[in-house]
């Protein structure tokens, strides 16, 4: 067996092992997942909560999302709204002082420091039971916070939930292959949560308990994944992460391949940056999953990603070459098509591959239903877009990883 | 230790994924092993039927004598073979079914230039020498070229051999025909020319009696399909 080979089996080796691992997790707790699918929300009584709405050049959506917020299912007196703008230069000061002297909302403007500013100066302007954060992009649905304090209430040591963040109104290619993997990725961070091992808590609206904040002090610019940063450092400090999969917020997706190049740019040198600032975590059972399984199955999945991106990439310029060797020698021929099926290939790597594959469908399949949303045939094009662009913008970041680059927000 | 417990589950579970699938996978090579034989084995008794045919010359016709079919299944077996070789896991196995496949293209080629001999009938052939071991990106580019003379000239007969296979009918072919490196070598009507050559310098070497009769054959099929228009 070729090098090649021996690296491809091991990388097709680990990612159904994760998925594997997923899926027992999913058979284990499968009882509690559907009583928690199933049953509404009953709180014995509603705590204050403020909600922290950081903004920079958000004009167009920010008066949606301060509108979904004053629409949630909470008592007003025990939810507040901070509106913080980090001076933007577009018109989304303007639009947020409509909510001047509104009895639920405090709108501040303070010069731009980036997004960790924005949400440290609004927790400093609360002094509510529970604080979460929400982008000005993004819109809840009336239940989401209730749903939330719901799981603090029946789990008390619960430190922070995160809800399931799904794509708002997707309307393009671009948005509809995100949209599937949003999915997909609530089954993820579902399962994770079972684990015990979320490395993000999101900015569209998670929320935790005041101590929290207390006791490991505000969010980090944290190569702008503050996100990711303060899960981690609440994973360093053993609080528990929960996820809960029926609190839905809605996100609007990137539209453009450039848009969600640099986004994910962003996200993966984060993953990349913050597991080396936590490297002293890995592999620690005493910090369980999160150290034994999160941090280096996304580390084995970017290596892995990149491994076979430069393999199908040799794989191309070989055939390329092969077909000059062909048209040098006899010119230019039809290709020659076989519908004998003892020239379909039926190596090990074939039907474990078919496996895997069968697995992510499921997974995508899962995450749907933990969304109720439908199925959609886009799982077909998600599969083709991503296994194109992803590996240019997962070599980017370590690319910006290696120079020590700081990709932008935007 | 119940947190390790579970990932030694997975591991085993993982294992058996693999287990299964390298089952389902031997199974079907297994599948296109014995189909490799059932032709061969085919193609074996066909020329034993050949053969004794040829034996009984004496007492039958050339026009009794059909072996027609045969090179036909050669050429299906030799894709296999050369897919098998490049796909396959069992390569001991095809080992074997290369060098009887090697067995009876030479068994092919010496039936056929006797009853040529003796029926007075044409054969025209080229005997295809490529190497596996040596880094020869000529023969690539041969057998391009080969398979486009094949295609041009379907009386023609092509055998390819490994110039690396360890079997002592190899051995005698190149010493018979003095094949030496570099490759590819072909031998062209028993003249054995050395390195690449294109198709049209493969036509100067073919002879002139069999260009014109694949011209006229090739010529008289387009008018019979012109006609069924």
């Amino acid at each position: 067996m070729s090098v090649a080979a021996i690296i491809t089996y091991t990388i097709v080796f680990l990612a159904v092992y994760v998925q594997v691992f997923f899926l027992v997790t999913l058979l284990e707790r499968r009882k509690e997942l559907a009583a928690a699918h199933r049953k509404g929300y009953s709180l014995s009584t509603y705590p204050s909560v403020a909600i922290i709405m950081p903004c920079w050049n958000e004009e167009k959506t920010v008066h949606g999302t301060v509108e979904s917020l004053l629409a949630l299912d909470y008592p007003k007196d025990k939810l507040e709204i901070i509106i913080v703008d980090d001076g933007s230069t577009d018109g989304t000061w303007k639009e947020i002082q409509q909510y001047q002297g509104h009895s639920q909302i405090k709108i501040f403007h303070k010069e731009n420091g980036g997004k960790h500013t924005a949400v440290n100066f609004g927790i400093a302007q609360t002094s509510t039971d529970f604080i979460g954060c929400l982008d000005a992009d993004s819109f809840v649905a009336p239940d989401a916070l209730a749903r939330i304090i719901s799981v603090f209430q029946e789990k008390p040591d619960t430190m922070a939930v995160a809800p399931a963040v799904i794509i708002h109104r997707p309307t393009n290619l671009m948005q509809k292959v995100q949209k599937v993997e949003y999915n997909m990725g609530l089954y993820l961070k579902k399962m994770q949560a079972l684990l015990g091992a979320i490395h993000v808590t999101p900015g569209p609206f998670s929320i935790f308990r005041r101590t929290v904040f207390e006791k490991l002090g505000g969010f980090r610019k944290a190569h702008n994944t503050e996100d990711m940063e303060i899960a981690y450092r609440m994973q360093e400090a053993h609080m528990k992460i929960e996820h809960c999969h029926t609190a839905q917020v809605y996100t609007v997706a990137p539209d453009t391949v450039k848009k969600l190049y640099k986004q994910r740019t962003r996200w993966i040198y984060g993953f990349i940056q913050n597991s080396l600032d936590y490297k002293h975590l890995i592999f620690r059972k005493e910090y369980g999953h999160f150290a034994l399984f999160t941090i280096p199955a996304g580390i084995i999945s970017i290596c892995a990603a990149v491994y076979l991106f430069f393999a199908a990439l040799y794989n191309l310029v070989g055939w390329i070459a092969e077909k000059i060797v062909q048209w040098r020698a006899v010119g230019i021929s039809a290709p020659r098509v076989s519908l004998d099926w003892f020239y379909i290939n039926t190596g090990t790597i074939v039907f474990v591959t078919t496996i895997l594959y069968a697995l992510l469908i499921m997974a995508m399949v899962l995450g749907s239903r933990l969304a109720k949303q439908k199925f959609s045939w886009h799982i077909v094009s998600y599969m083709v877009v991503y296994s194109i662009i992803a590996p240019f913008w997962l070599l980017k970041a370590i690319w910006n990883s290696l120079r020590a680059k700081q990709p932008n927000w935007r | 230790m119940r947190q390790w417990g579970k990932y030694l589950i997975v591991l085993l579970l993982t294992c058996g994924i693999f287990a299964i699938s390298w089952y389902v996978s031997s199974y079907f090579s297994g599948k296109k092993i014995a189909e490799i034989r059932d032709i061969q084995n085919k193609i074996a008794v066909d020329i034993l039927s050949s053969e004794t045919q040829y034996s009984l010359l004496e007492e039958l016709s050339c026009s009794d004598i059909n072996s027609s079919i045969i090179s036909d299944e050669l050429l299906t077996l030799a894709d296999r073979i050369t897919y098998s070789e490049q796909n396959l896991s069992e390569q001991d196995d095809v080992l074997l079914l290369k060098k009887q496949y090697t067995m009876l293209q030479v068994k092919d080629f010496l039936l056929k230039k006797r009853i040529s001999e003796r029926c007075k009938t044409p054969f025209t052939a080229i005997l295809y020498f490529y190497g596996t071991k040596q880094n020869c990106a000529d023969c690539e580019r041969q057998g391009y070229v080969l398979d486009a003379a094949r295609a041009k000239y379907p009386e023609l007969r092509i055998y390819s051999y490994d110039y690396n296979l360890d079997l002592s009918t190899i051995r005698a072919l190149r010493s018979i025909y003095k094949v030496d490196e570099p490759l590819p070598v072909l031998v062209i009507n028993s003249k054995t020319q050395s390195g690449f050559k294109t198709l049209e310098e493969i036509e100067a070497l073919l002879p002139k009696d069999f260009i014109k009769r694949s011209q006229a054959q090739a010529q008289a099929a387009a008018e019979a399909k012109e006609e069924k228009k």
